[in-house]
């Protein structure tokens, strides 16, 4: 019996969620008496790949057959289930990324195994599988229960701190059977700003909408973010006006985050885009007018026009950074 | 072209959410509900694909009879018939398990979903379908275009998207993106009452989840105003205080 966690890489560098998915399953493989096993699929470079160890896997397996170099949902659910199966995995973990959400629900359906998606803290498991994720668009948190014999476990980026358990990692090579129908889909093209900090995984987040005005307005906030190691993030009108990429729509219909710190700037802060922001673990709004909703959500606030705070929080922030280097 | 659309019944966005005594359901008294967003988003891009090459759009709902009245907007933004399952739907792999077994006896060539509701927030459904028929599935489909039987979509990934092609069939759980949804016009809603809902039972699945428990997160304090010309103090905060700098 074991815990097997899905090591996903972006690049051959295993991603920063990985690693919190990997502590993550070794607090459950803790609590449940076994061995932290870790699958990797793809390209990964052997040094990358001895980093599960640091972090309490005892043995990694390393799917790296050329047929697998590129992510294919329904190639990467059979190497996992067949792994999961091969090690007799009890409970299998996987980020709650782009890819490991429909990853995760194809597996869960070849091991007829109880999935419970987005979870934001560890499981309990004194009395059954009972696992605490977000519901009604952030408003609500549902416990799940688990009730199948192999459980499955999707976490959401930046929901558990990564934590050092240093072990000797046994890598082995491994290589299942997979059909060509496996590989019906595949992909003609990548389109990807490598350079900027992906936005569901970062920990610092400024964000801008319609009170920034145009989109020729955006360099404070770029200022701002790169200052504080942040990902940038807008608005929907901001994004439906094109003034920012669509990647960057964080709300109802576009991308849930749950970072340290959200800095909303000329964002009111109506439901839909609160739906996308409300696991923030601080909010701070940036806002001209005093009645916008936002202010009932936000730990810290300012009211003020964009274009006079902005400034002064880039020259307080260079400050600060000036006084602790 | 055959093209099946899964649509769920939530609550709308805007409703302020309540938990029974229990803490195991939701107060629907005073709930408006309507079409999960991202499944409208299915619906209209499967009704675009059928208007340039003929063809027919199912939708399929699973749920208890309270859930029609959302099924017939849905044949009123121009679904052509409608499928209800009557059953609760107790979990995603339920749902999936149900969809499926009637996806398997009709052929269709395209299965669209939303990519998640926005009750339940799974994202599960569109995958779990396309693993128990055995097609292709793209979990959040930003695009989608038909070339004969060749599919061409893009997905999200972090910062960026990724183009892919396959023929059909596929699901795809619909994103952003996809499609602009469209307001019912007068014709539509019109039609809607005679188009044809039939309702089936559900097969024997038991669900592997159970939701015991929901709770509303603890709200926020009372926010902490930083006048505008003392900004240092909200660096000084967010670094003690917040500790996130």
């Amino acid at each position: 019996m074991c815990v097997l966690v899905y090591a996903e890489n972006a690049g051959g560098k295993l991603k920063k969620s990985s690693f919190e998915a990997i502590s993550y399953g070794n607090e459950i493989a803790r609590m449940l008496g076994v061995d932290l096993r870790v699958i990797s699929i793809g390209e990964v470079a052997d040094d990358e790949l001895k980093k599960p160890g640091n972090y309490g896997a005892k043995k990694i397996l390393n799917a790296s057959s050329e047929k697998l170099k590129i992510f294919i949902n329904q190639a990467y659910a059979t190497v996992i289930a067949e792994a999961a199966k091969a090690e007799d995995a009890k409970v299998i973990v996987l980020s709650a990324s782009f890819s490991g959400k429909g990853l995760a629900s194809r597996i869960a359906i070849k091991l007829d195994a109880g999935l419970a998606d987005g979870a934001v803290s560890l499981p309990e498991v004194t009395n059954g599988f009972k696992v605490r994720k977000t519901a009604f668009s952030g408003k609500a948190f549902a416990e799940v229960m688990l009730t199948s014999d192999r459980k499955m476990i999707t976490l959401i980026p930046n929901s558990y701190k990564i934590v050092e358990n240093i072990q000797q990692a046994e890598i082995v090579n491994f290589d299942p059977v997979i059909n060509d129908a496996d590989f019906k889909m595949s992909v003609k093209e990548t389109v990807r700003a490598s350079d900027k900090i992906s936005l569901p995984d970062a920990e610092l987040v400024v964000s801008a909408g319609r009170g920034m005005k145009g989109p020729e307005n955006w360099g404070m906030v770029e200022e701002l973010a790169n200052l504080l190691g942040a990902a940038t993030a807008c608005s929907k009108p901001v994004s439906d006006a094109n003034w920012r990429p669509h990647s960057e729509h964080v709300g109802q219909t576009g991308i849930s985050i749950s970072p340290n710190l959200y800095i909303a700037i000329g964002i009111s802060g109506a439901i839909q885009h609160l739906a996308g922001v409300s696991s923030s673990k601080n909010i701070v709004v940036i806002n001209k007018d005093p009645e916008a909703p936002f202010f009932k959500a936000a730990d810290y606030g300012i009211v003020g026009d964009a274009f006079e705070v902005l400034p002064k929080l880039i020259e307080a922030l260079k400050k600060f950074k000036a006084a602790s280097a | 072209m055959k093209i099946l659309v899964c649509i769920s019944n939530v609550p709308d966005t805007t409703t302020k959410i309540n938990f029974t005594p229990d803490n195991k359901s939701l107060v629907t008294q005073g709930v408006q509900f309507i079409i999960n967003p991202y499944d409208e988003m299915a619906l209209t891009r499967a009704l675009e694909l059928t208007e340039t090459s003929s063809g027919t759009v199912t939708v399929i709902n699973v749920g208890d009879a309270s859930t029609e009245p959302t099924i017939r907007k849905a044949l009123a933004i121009g679904a052509t018939d409608a499928i209800r399952v009557n059953a609760v739907p107790h979990d995603a792999f339920f749902v999936a398990k149900q969809i499926a077994e009637i996806a398997r006896k009709n052929n269709y060539d395209l299965i669209l979903a939303g990519r998640e509701s926005i009750d339940y927030n799974g994202s599960q459904v569109p995958a779990m379908i396309g693993e128990l028929l055995g097609i292709p599935s793209v979990s959040i489909c930003k695009s989608l275009k038909l070339d004969g039987t060749t599919v061409t979509v893009e997905r999200e990934i972090e910062g960026g998207k990724e183009v892919l092609t396959s023929t059909l069939p596929i699901i795809a759980g619909a994103s952003e993106g996809i499609a602009e949804p469209r307001i019912p016009n007068m014709r539509g809603i019109m039609s809607a009452r005679t188009k044809p809902l039939t309702v089936v039972e559900p097969v024997e699945v038991s669900p592997h989840t159970q939701v015991v428990n929901y709770d509303k997160p603890k709200p926020r304090g009372q926010v902490n105003l930083i006048p505008v010309d003392n900004v240092d103090k909200l660096v000084e905060l967010l670094h003690t205080e917040a500790k996130v700098i």
